[in-house]
């Protein structure tokens, strides 16, 4: 199976995705440029961290008009599995293709730390091969991840079991010191309604093998693989 | 014509780095500075007849783009009398 990884101007994880899938799973991996407008037959498309267009004006919010994102709404549209990580998260936010908005970390710093997320939800294909309650240590570098939605829009996220990736201790407690950025509920990382499209913060492609730290993030590309092999949450790129 | 599109954040939104610069503001002396909110600025040339063209042009600019509405509104003042000025 293939994974695309989308390269915008300013993406810097773009090379630890594709690092991740193509040497660690020994999967097929291909970087899209964001001026391309198709994804060259991937199963799964990932849009990787970094600092897209420079993130001016705010994150993400240029790189929604990149011509690569139509291709990306269409892949999502009809069930395609995408995932964004962190920079790729908030591009995610700013095309509409995941509710809410990111503000600045409430320690307006920029956070650059291991942290642990709990796996809340294991169906969807980034996170079917965790067991739910799952602690993963996986680091995170941004400063703004203080996801925001307004009441209602949390309410119906966690009625709907979108809150897929929780900020939590290490023992799995989700407490207000374990919020590395502020985020509204602990959220680190939620689906789409369809559960096809997921957003984290934190980035699992950084922590895919023990000699740089932690290998709790390989499960959740692993979770892709599983997914697209069983033929769930399966499109044309 | 010219427009000034003026983004803050909705009032219900927290604002670390407002929160931040007032704190600097208390830490100078400023104990009656009582709330800082930080926003953006932008100024737009427009080429536009009327000044409620200019203003419909700078709405459109600043929903689709200049703001994001889920934690941002926007103000616009439109300046008629810049039209035809040297920049």
């Amino acid at each position: 199976m293939k994974f695309a990884v989308v390269v915008f101007p300013g993406s810097n994880c773009d090379h630890d995705a594709y690092y991740a899938v193509k040497h660690v799973l020994g999967q097929d991996a291909a970087f899209v440029w964001h001026k391309d407008t198709s994804l060259a037959g991937a199963d799964v498309v990932i849009l990787p961290g970094g600092f897209a267009h420079g993130d001016y004006l705010r994150t993400g919010a240029i790189a929604r008009f990149s011509p690569i994102m139509q291709a990306v709404r269409r892949f999502a549209d009809v069930g395609g599995p995408v995932l964004g990580i962190c920079n790729g998260f908030q591009v995610l936010l700013e095309a509409g293709l995941l509710p809410g908005a990111m503000l600045r970390n409430r320690s307006v710093k920029f956070q650059c730390e291991h942290v642990f997320v709990r796996v809340e939800q294991t169906d969807t294909p980034f996170s079917t091969a965790c067991r739910q309650g799952q602690v993963l240590k996986i680091p995170i570098a941004h400063g703004e991840g203080n996801y925001y939605a307004e009441p209602a829009v949390v309410e119906r996220l966690e009625q709907n079991r979108q809150v897929i990736f929780r900020y939590t201790t290490a023992a799995g407690a989700a407490t207000p010191d374990a919020n590395p950025n502020g985020s509204v509920n602990n959220i680190a990382g939620l689906c789409s309604e369809a559960r096809n499209v997921v957003g984290l913060m934190p980035h699992p492609e950084r922590a895919c093998e023990l000699a740089i730290g932690s290998a709790d993030g390989l499960v959740v590309l692993e979770s892709a693989v599983k997914s697209v092999t069983r033929g769930a949450f399966a499109a044309a790129g | 014509m010219r427009a000034r599109v003026f983004v803050t954040l909705k009032p219900s939104v927290f604002d670390p780095q407002g929160t931040m610069v007032a704190e600097a503001l208390h830490t100078l002396g400023y104990a009656a500075v009582k709330d800082v909110r930080q926003g953006k600025y932008f100024e737009l040339e427009i080429d536009a007849r009327t000044p409620d063209e200019a203003r419909r042009i700078a709405a459109e600019a600043a929903d689709k783009l200049l703001a994001n509405p889920v934690i941002e509104s926007y103000r616009i003042e439109v300046e008629a009398s810049s039209a035809g000025a040297a920049a």
